[in-house]
């Protein structure tokens, strides 16, 4: 008998070029994703050893994390350092026959975002980058995780990877979630109840009623955010929405080898019976908005829930940790978030900067204006992604209601360009990291739903997004 | 990478859980397109206040910590970004090795690759060498036998796992793309094999990005 496998071990079998010991394999990558700020030592290393490239049409590289997303036509990126990147991102790139997403090329964007959009992501592969955020990729049926530069310069020389084989875990979500909560209040609670060390050794596969509910995109933000909980890698089974969205993103797919391809993505789930190092259960009907209050991710809590008390925390690391996070997000222990100030929103990143999270804005906005003494930023996923909203009139909206309408790029998610945000600001961001310093020194983040952060826009505070009665997607 | 089987060294502790690699390295040191220069931005907020001037409350500013070489840290240690810089600006610093109770998976295997060795041991043994640090009120003595994977200070003793890969690493000091290019036949054939049954994925950027531009 056939012995029973989860859907992550099938994809590791199917990648696996060779054995190298008990725990390593030498893995097949079908795609890696570069940027201009964690490539160029790696290239760097390939010319000192003149090494080539052995595979260049399994690669791509898109400028993404420094360029500057002002709203101006060509894009031009002021710092030196940073323009030495790109530049050399682009040098790079040609030498070695590499496709490239430069600085101004129209579909632009955050790699996460630009990949699948264009049909690159397929269930069954192996996608690889120099980005913790590649587990996006899992949301397709595709092992997708991120790596330092030294196995970048690994998979360029080779197209592989040794690859220390993870543990099984399995989150099943059942019921369905409630209006007004997303799949980002989801991921949201998620990692504050296992911790963000909860998934570390493992690759999380999330099932059950309520993922099977979410669009494509709304499960790229699941799977994006699972490595806040450490995880390696994230999965969901590729079900007809999946091959929905890759069919109308793949026109080379046609005949006989779709249905090959049909075939063989019908295989790719989780065998009955097969074995999980560890399990999770959790109840959507439950949900409400999830909002961050302190220093990691895992440090949030629903809407109209409360700050965790000091005295209602046994362990000492998690008081300390707890006493560490509210010093600097000035926020005191035991009390509820709405109703806090804030000063800045930022709307987008490969977590929340797709079509559909900017359809929420909308829905949630109405015909309110951001209020006065906030500054909202709206930057796009993706020059598509832009393009969509402008055709679609989200653009005009959100500009008429007072948001500034930007250019697409990582921007105030890592604060690596110009987007940086002074000592003390609070941030209501669709980003997924409130670490320290993360949005610019000082600055306290509130990670958040496109929902929530368009209602923290309007109103100037953090709010529960339904109370203004609009209407977001799961 | 070098080859290292002893690892002896000062150690202090730095109690924060879920210390990112954005506090270790911070955005405006990743600017460059070599490893240079990283020193400075290591753990730059904790070291300097908002005017670059060094904090002298943080202990790598005293001069009674000035020999740290090992950091004995809170667990999830290097979570968050991926970014190699961190690991190369704890090198350039001078740190030789970091005790945790857990460490992010990308940062663990970067830190290994690059020889910045990663002792992992369970939380109470990671307190109590935290504990001896404080009471000496300076960095604690540690000796580390790589080759039998036993960490030893004045008070205490432990053992911590390593796996064969990465204890052959570390000893022979191997250099990892020159033995999997040593493999470079036994890839080109995985490949054909694997695009005759996934002829979708062949290729599959050069192919998108020559459609996106017609």
């Amino acid at each position: 008998m056939m012995s029973k496998k989860t859907l992550y071990q099938k994809l590791v079998d199917a990648h696996t070029v060779a054995v190298l010991d008990e725990e390593n394999v030498l893995l097949f990558c079908d795609l890696h994703l570069m940027n201009e700020y964690t490539s160029p030592q790696a290239f760097s290393g390939l010319e000192e050893k003149s090494r080539g490239v052995l595979v260049p049409g399994q690669n791509v590289s898109v400028v993404s994390h420094i360029i500057p997303t002002h709203n101006e036509t060509p894009r031009r990126i002021a710092d030196p350092a940073s323009l030495l990147q790109a530049t050399n991102l682009k040098k790079n790139c040609t030498k070695h026959n590499i496709p490239l997403f430069d600085t101004n090329d129209a579909l632009q964007g955050i790699e996460h975002v630009v990949s699948p959009e264009h049909g690159m992501i397929r269930p069954g592969m192996v996608v690889i980058c120099g980005d913790s955020h590649t587990t996006t990729y899992g949301a397709l049926g595709v092992l997708g995780f991120g790596i330092g530069t030294s196995e970048v310069e690994h998979v360029l020389a080779t197209q592989t990877l040794v690859y220390r084989m993870a543990k099984n875990m399995r989150i099943t979500i059942n019921g369905i979630l409630p209006r007004g909560t997303t799949s980002k209040d989801l991921i949201l609670n998620i990692i504050s109840q296992i911790s963000a060390k909860g998934a570390i050794g493992y690759v999380v596969e999330f099932c059950g009623s309520a993922v099977t509910a979410l669009s494509t995109e709304a499960r790229f933000t699941i799977c994006n955010m699972a490595v806040e909980a450490g995880a390696r890698g994230a999965l969901i089974a590729p079900d007809s929405t999946a091959v929905e969205y890759i069919l109308a993103r793949a026109p080379d797919i046609t005949g006989d080898m779709q249905e090959d391809a049909l075939q063989y993505w019908a295989t790719l789930h989780t065998d009955i019976d097969a074995q999980f190092d560890q399990e999770y259960l959790f109840d959507a009907n439950d949900m409400a908005p999830f909002v961050t209050w302190g220093t990691s991710p895992d440090q949030a809590i629903a809407i109209n829930a409360h700050i965790p008390s000091k005295a209602s925390i046994q362990n000492s690391a998690d008081r300390l940790s707890l006493e560490q996070a509210l010093r600097y997000t000035k926020l005191i222990d035991g009390q509820t978030l709405e109703g806090t100030p804030i000063q800045h929103v930022f709307i987008g990143s490969c977590t929340n900067g797709r079509i559909e999270d900017l359809r929420d804005v909308i829905a949630t906005i109405g015909d309110r204006r951001v209020a006065s003494g906030v500054r909202a930023m709206v930057v796009p996923g993706s020059g598509a992604v832009k393009a969509q909203a402008e055709s679609e009139g989200i653009a005009d909206k959100l500009i008429a209601a007072g948001f500034e309408w930007r250019k697409p790029g990582c921007s105030m998610c890592l604060a690596m360009n110009d987007d940086v945000l002074v000592s003390g600001t609070r941030c209501a961001s669709t980003t997924n990291r409130n670490f320290e310093g993360r949005q610019g020194r000082g600055a306290i983040t509130h990670l958040m739903s496109p929902a929530m952060a368009a209602a923290a826009a309007v109103t100037g505070m953090i709010t529960d997004a339904r109370k203004l009665g609009g209407e977001s997607h799961a | 990478m070098l080859k290292q089987s002893h690892i002896h060294g000062h150690a202090a502790a730095l109690r924060i859980a879920n210390f990112d690699t954005d506090q270790v390295m911070p955005k405006q040191f990743l600017r460059g397109i070599d490893k240079s220069g990283l020193k400075d931005g290591l753990f730059y907020d904790l070291r300097f206040d908002e005017s670059g001037k060094p904090k002298p409350e943080f202990f790598l500013n005293q001069v009674a910590y000035a020999s740290t070489d090992i950091l004995i840290a809170g667990s999830n240690y290097g979570c968050g970004s991926s970014r190699e810089h961190a690991v190369w600006g704890m090198q350039q610093y001078g740190f030789k090795a970091v005790i945790a109770s857990s460490f992010a998976e990308i940062f663990y295997s970067n830190a290994m690759g690059n020889g910045l060795l990663l002792v992992t041991l369970p939380e109470d043994q990671v307190q109590a060498l935290m504990q001896e640090a404080d009471d000496l009120g300076a960095p604690v003595a540690i000796e580390i036998d790589i080759e039998q994977c036993h960490i030893k200070s004045p008070k205490h003793e432990f053992t911590f796992p390593m796996s064969a890969r990465h204890h052959q690493m570390f000893l022979e000091g191997l250099d990892v793309i020159g033995l999997t290019l040593t493999m470079k036949n036994q890839i080109d054939a995985f490949a054909q094999q694997h695009w005759s049954k996934q002829p979708w994925v062949k290729d599959i950027a050069r192919k998108t990005v020559d459609r996106l531009e017609k």
